[in-house]
């Protein structure tokens, strides 16, 4: 086994420290090592999108990003999206329009969509679903998803180009 | 998975030198591949090596000749969302935005999509339109490949134990051409291409004939390949309905698949020729649209 | 989105608040069973049979067991003799023998990804290190992987013990691959469809295909010191998984506490257990709680999917009405008994009002993962093989696809094929509303466009609920309860204890809890939770009215059959001028000077469980170059009883199509010749994402269910059971061409356009 190697990373806001091995990936360390097990393992290999963290504030699977390329890094998962007790526009949009039924899947598309309207913050539906196309959903046919989206998107206060 | 140590050298030479020592190594780009196959015991190595702190590999450099250096790491969505670069490179951006989902295009980059070698990779029909360049570097030197003779059949390339890809290099484009680029998968996102098609439509000085092209293939052989007869049987040729069907029926004749969970070959076969089609129409859009 | 009127006023039923989980998912914290941390906590893998038919020779596990970090390693050996006796799972049954084989191999591995050792050690990786090291001996043996080859009398065996239970109780001459032939039969086919007009003769395949939940199978188990376990894990019902594991490890059912975590989704697939014994054993061998996860390949290849089928019908037509059908369906059972043939048997007909039919089901067993429930399981098939032929024969006499459905329509009193009449029903109300739709008013125009329509039919479940209703003293409510919440349910039954007692919801807290904390809880499933838990909730609520009425009457001495109670006011009155008031709020605050804590209880077997009817209506446009299928807009009407959160009945329905849209157009298990799945991946698996469908609009037909207060129907099932022929239908319409074997994937469709296969 390989030695296990310090990393000095910032996680949703604060100077985070952890030990991991190299085959670790940030999911494994995010749930097995840090206790943040909002971000979820899906398929492991890319292709759901329930792992979903921002990396530099780029939106990334996290199954798919070693802990060790951590060092220096700035990451936000699920559990820093809100600002304290105040729910984010797109977690408070999920809530109202039904956007969420086992739930797996929902710190992954909220994430993911963060990235989008923190890039984007007037997406049209089709914007919106491209975005999202690397998050499955299995419970809700994605209809009120979009929609909470596109809800949160025209809540969030910015400005229409 | 198999326990590996991990190194980021920071510079081309620690590279090296890390690269010499005797274990057996792999490259980590965006990881989007190595990573997961690492994971499923479909690759094994004693020691990865992160070539993301290494500045040439994060570079992009649009050139004042109008050509473009990508370093081979950087990241897909990075290219993209450079909007000179999609301005100028729209066929570039047909592969780099549908490489993966949104996640993916964050980590993935297009020299880790071409060493990866996969014969349905994006990036590579794309590139090869382009008739882009790499440049391969070692302890011993640099040398360069065109994009088309790197590949040696499925999961493997040219580059040999020692060597880095360190550039895609995109050369200047011909005035009045246009790349475009296209997959068919079943679902509309998040899929292996069952065939692709990049073209490169050149028109001659009148608009009304075309000068030249070329017509790249994936997912119809064991590697991406060039059809020359494809590119041969439009030149000179009105760039019209007629013209890109022959084109189509040259890729067709030209496409060598199998069949496997993701398509058949006679399937296969049928499409390279639709998607080369649409490709040039496409192509010829491009061009008359200006961009 | 539209909801038709409804006669009664509720003041909480029909609003749409937010589920009192909401704030946890939605902020990362709510705790699934993956999410499991325990002090000292293990983790747990499976070795899987690489063969999809092979004898177990020998296993010899010495090696494994000395990797450093590994403390424990079992096998079928560490699992007590199990008991042919079978379990009730609420929408399928298991026997305990085939359980214990399935959830560990003994003698043979019937399917490829068939669990047969599993490792417990201090790191996921050093566990899957350890499992490399585990030497099986097999015996490769022949495979059998089609249906239709599985019931030939020369197929490879899976057991050779195995004999058919043919009609009438009777059993074949010679062991064979087919568990079980039915037969529903009433009036005579034969005859009826001789003298049809019109007579429809096809057969029809549909291939297995998964749930696809996106939480994969977890458990984590604690041996304790006493010999009790507890276990934590994600499942469709506690109560169930406890009694399975009492059943496989020969333990007292009061000696296991199942602690039902989160459930990222299960569809059916929750339904049975494959680790939970597992991770117990494991934890008794190595004295430390233990995790044992599935990887996505693992849940693929040894979970339970739903049955690839074969399945044959002849329909005749006479005078625009359905004169006869004779059906034959074979559905895959995989490596053990239990298919849903029957309820594809007894669904498939259901819609219509059909005299004369014969319908014979055959459950047939091949080397192929067991399957589970999914979704109204059986039900999709048989209507997409149903609705078909009813498609065909609409346009063979000219008729409106939708206008043949309703002059053909079932109705209260109707006899099923089982011969039970049905209850007030609402199917004619559902295709009437989808004739009614803008929708289907609008036009669908241009080339290889088309429109496909389509009815289905779900039973739905009762089964056993309890609940209990806690009143505090600040006038809210704990309600406690043991049902699964999949889908909003905590919502639901709040919804309903509120309406019940007339508070406000949001004073209402339901806690799904362990099954050492309230009484047995049968399965989230068959779409029984609104509906029978809600009942109970109901008969709880309905208890703490009673007690509040007898406190009322006893403090203004009254009679207690005289006191009143309505929307949270209980009142008496003598007519004569003399009245008293007092409340909800005020009895919950003076009870501890009143009498003590009021407390609503109800344990029941829910009775008058409402079948449901479902009609879809969907335009699609084709690529004919590339056989690329765009659903352009899709209209489903339902039945539901009554919406208790129209917002989550809609996702359910909504949900439900994109299920279906997925199993028409593109998903299957792609299996090569020695029963390997070759695409046991999200990428290779393609369920739909968020660009491959538009948005699903959805008509919540009420037809209140009689035999529920509140008029509940099961609501999830039912919209997974027309997707599969509507879309059908709808490519029929675009191409002129029919297609009778699923997946219509876009192989299939260029292949067959351009005459390529």
């Amino acid at each position: 086994m390989a030695r296990r190697t310090y990393v000095a990373t910032t996680i949703n806001g604060m100077p985070t420290e952890f030990l991991c091995e190299p085959r670790q990936s940030v999911l494994e360390v995010l749930r097995d090592e840090l206790g943040l097990t909002g971000a979820k393992e899906g398929c492991n290999n890319g292709n759901c999108g329930a792992c979903a963290v921002l990396l530099n504030g780029q939106v990334v699977n996290s199954c798919c990003v070693l802990g060790v390329e951590l060092e220096g890094a700035d990451v936000t998962t699920i559990e820093g999206i809100a600002d304290g007790e105040n729910l984010h526009p797109l977690q408070q949009a999920f809530l109202e329009e039904a956007a969420l039924q086992c739930g797996i899947c929902t710190p992954g598309f909220i994430v993911s969509a963060k990235a989008l309207l923190d890039s984007n913050p007037h997406p049209d539906e089709h914007t919106v679903r491209f975005w999202l196309a690397g998050n499955l959903c299995r419970c809700t046919g994605y209809d009120k998803i979009v929609r909470a989206v596109l809800k949160a998107a025209d809540a969030s206060g910015a400005p229409v180009p | 998975m198999e326990s590996f140590e991990y190194l980021a050298p920071r510079t081309l030479a620690e590279a090296f030198a890390a690269l010499g020592n005797g274990k057996r190594s792999l490259m980590l780009a965006g990881g989007t591949d190595v990573i997961v196959q690492l994971r499923e015991n479909r690759r094994s190595c004693d020691q990865l090596i992160d070539l993301k702190h290494i500045p040439e590999l994060m570079a992009v450099d649009i050139r004042a000749d109008g050509g473009l250096d990508i370093g081979a790491a950087v990241p897909l969505a990075e290219l993209y969302g450079n909007r000179d670069i999609a301005r100028r490179w729209p066929g570039l951006v047909d592969a780099a935005s549908i490489i993966g989902g949104r996640a993916i295009q964050s980590r993935a980059s297009f020299g880790g999509n071409l060493c990866n070698a996969s014969p349905a990779a994006d990036s590579s029909p794309s590139l090869m339109a382009h008739g882009a360049v790499l440049t391969i570097a070692s302890a011993g030197g640099t040398r360069t490949v065109p994009v088309d003779e790197f590949f040696a059949g499925p999961g493997r390339s040219v580059l040999q134990p020692g060597e880095v890809l360190l550039r895609v290099s995109i050369p200047p484009q011909p005035a009045r051409s246009a790349v475009f680029y296209h997959r068919f998968i079943p679902r509309n996102e998040m899929d292996i291409a069952v065939a692709s098609a990049g073209v490169r439509l050149v028109l001659d000085e009148s608009g009304d004939r075309i000068a030249s092209a070329r017509v790249a293939l994936g997912a119809v052989a064991a590697t991406p390949i060039m059809v020359p007869a494809a590119a041969e049987a439009v030149v000179g040729q009105a760039p019209v309905a007629d013209t890109f069907a022959k084109a189509g029926e040259a890729a067709s004749a030209a496409a060598q698949p199998i069949t496997d969970m993701r398509g058949s070959a006679a399937q296969r076969k049928h499409l390279v020729s639709v998607l080369t089609v649409r490709a040039f129409e496409h192509a010829l859009q491009r061009i008359r649209e200006g961009r | 989105m539209t909801t038709s009127e409804r006669s009664t006023n509720y003041r909480v039923i029909g609003t749409r608040p937010v589920r009192p989980d909401g704030v946890e998912k939605v902020t990362g914290k709510a705790q699934y069973g993956a999410d499991v941390r325990l002090p000292g906590l293990l983790h747990g893998r499976i070795l899987r049979s690489p063969h999809a038919h092979a004898r177990i020779v020998a296993i010899d596990t010495s090696e494994a067991e000395k990797v450093p970090g590994v403390f424990a390693v079992v096998t079928h050996r560490d699992f007590p003799a199990a008991r042919d006796v079978v379990q009730e799972l609420g929408e399928s049954s298991v026997n305990a023998m085939e359980l214990s084989d399935n959830i560990l191999a003994s003698k043979k591995a019937l399917y490829r990804g068939h669990a047969v050792a599993a490792v417990a050690a201090t790191s996921p990786h050093i566990a899957e290190e350890a499992l490399s090291k585990i030497r099986v001996e097999y015996q490769v043996l022949p495979t059998v992987l089609d249906v239709r080859d599985a019931m030939r009398e020369d197929a490879p065996l899976l057991n050779e013990t195995r004999f058919t239970k043919e009609l009438g109780g009777a059993r074949s001459e010679k062991p064979s691959n087919i568990a079980s032939h039915i037969r529903f039969q009433g009036g005579n086919a034969d005859d009826a469809i001789a003298g049809a007009d019109v007579v429809i003769e096809r057969e029809y395949r549909t291939k297995m295909v998964h749930q696809g939940y996106i939480e994969p199978h977890n458990a984590t188990a604690s041996w304790n010191a006493d010999g009790t376990v507890t276990i934590w894990t994600s499942t469709q019902g506690a109560f169930s998984v406890r009694g399975q594991v009492a059943e496989i490890l020969r333990h007292p059912i009061s000696s296991i506490r199942v602690i039902p975590m989160e459930i990222g989704g299960g569809f059916g697939g929750k339904l049975p257990i494959y680790l939970d014994p597992v991770a117990a054993l494991l934890s008794k061998k190595s004295g430390r709680p233990v995790k044992v996860l599935m990887s996505r390949t693992d849940v693929f290849e040894g979970s339970g999917p739903t049955s690839g089928t074969w399945i044959k019908i002849k329909l005749g037509v006479k005078d625009g009405k359905i004169a006869g059908v004779k059906a034959e369906l074979a559905y895959e059972a995989g490596a053990y008994p239990g298919s849903p043939v029957g309820a594809g048997s007894m669904t498939m007909l259901a819609p219509y009002a059909i005299d004369n039919f014969q319908v014979d089901g055959y459950d047939v067993c091949l080397n192929k993962p067991k399957v589970a429930a999914y979704r109204a399981p059986g039900s999709p098939a048989a209507a997409f093989a149903l609705e078909q032929a009813l498609d065909e024969a609409a346009r063979a006499i000219g008729a409106d696809p939708l206008q043949f459905r309703l002059d053909n329509s079932a109705r209260e009193g109707v006899r099923m094929v089982t011969g039970a009449p049905l209850a007030k029903v609402g199917h004619e109300e559902c295709v009437q509303a989808i004739l009614d739709s803008p929708h289907y008013k609008s036009p669908i125009e241009g080339p290889y466009r088309g429109r496909g329509v389509a009815s289905g039919y779900w039973f739905n479940g009762g089964m056993q609920s309890s609940v209990t209703a806690a009143v505090n003293p600040d006038g809210t409510v704990n309600l406690i309860e043991g049902s699964t919440d999949i889908g909003g349910s905590r919502a639901s039954l709040s919804m309903q204890l509120a309406e019940t007692l007339g508070i406000r919801y949001e004073d209402v807290h339901a806690t799904v809890v362990d099954t050492d904390s309230v009484g047995h809880n049968d399965v989230t499933g068959g779409s029984r939770t609104t509906f029978a838990s809600g009942l109970a909730v109901y008969e709880a609520g309905m208890d703490i009215r009673r007690q509040m009425r007898e406190r009322a009457a006893r403090e203004w001495n009254v009679p207690a059959d005289q006191v009143e109670y309505e929307d949270g006011r209980i009142t008496w009155s003598d007519g004569a001028g003399n009245s008293r008031e007092t409340s909800f709020a005020e009895q919950a605050r003076t009870a501890p000077q009143k009498g003590g804590p009021i407390v609503g209880k109800a344990s029941l077997s829910a009775r008058g469980v409402g079948g449901a009817y479902g009609t879809h209506l969907v335009d699609v446009e084709v690529d004919p170059d590339t056989g690329k299928v765009t659903i352009l807009r899709y209209t489903a009407a339902q039945d539901v009883g009554t919406a208790i959160h129209p917002s989550y009945v809609e996702g359910q329905i909504q949900g439900a199509v994109a299920q279906g849209v997925g199993w028409a157009l593109n998903e299957e298990y792609y299996f090569d010749d020695n029963g390997r799945m070759l695409n046991a991946s999200f990428l290779d698996y393609r369920m739909p994402t968020t660009l491959d469908l538009p948005m699903i609009d959805t008509i919540l037909v009420e037809v209140p269910n009689p035999g529920h207060p509140y008029g509940v129907r099961g609501v999830g099932e039912v919209p997974i059971v027309p997707p599969l022929a509507a879309v059908a239908n709808a490519i029929a319409d675009a191409t002129g061409k029919r297609f009778t074997e699923l997946p219509i994937s876009p192989r299939r469709l260029v292949e067959e356009l351009h005459g390529l296969a």
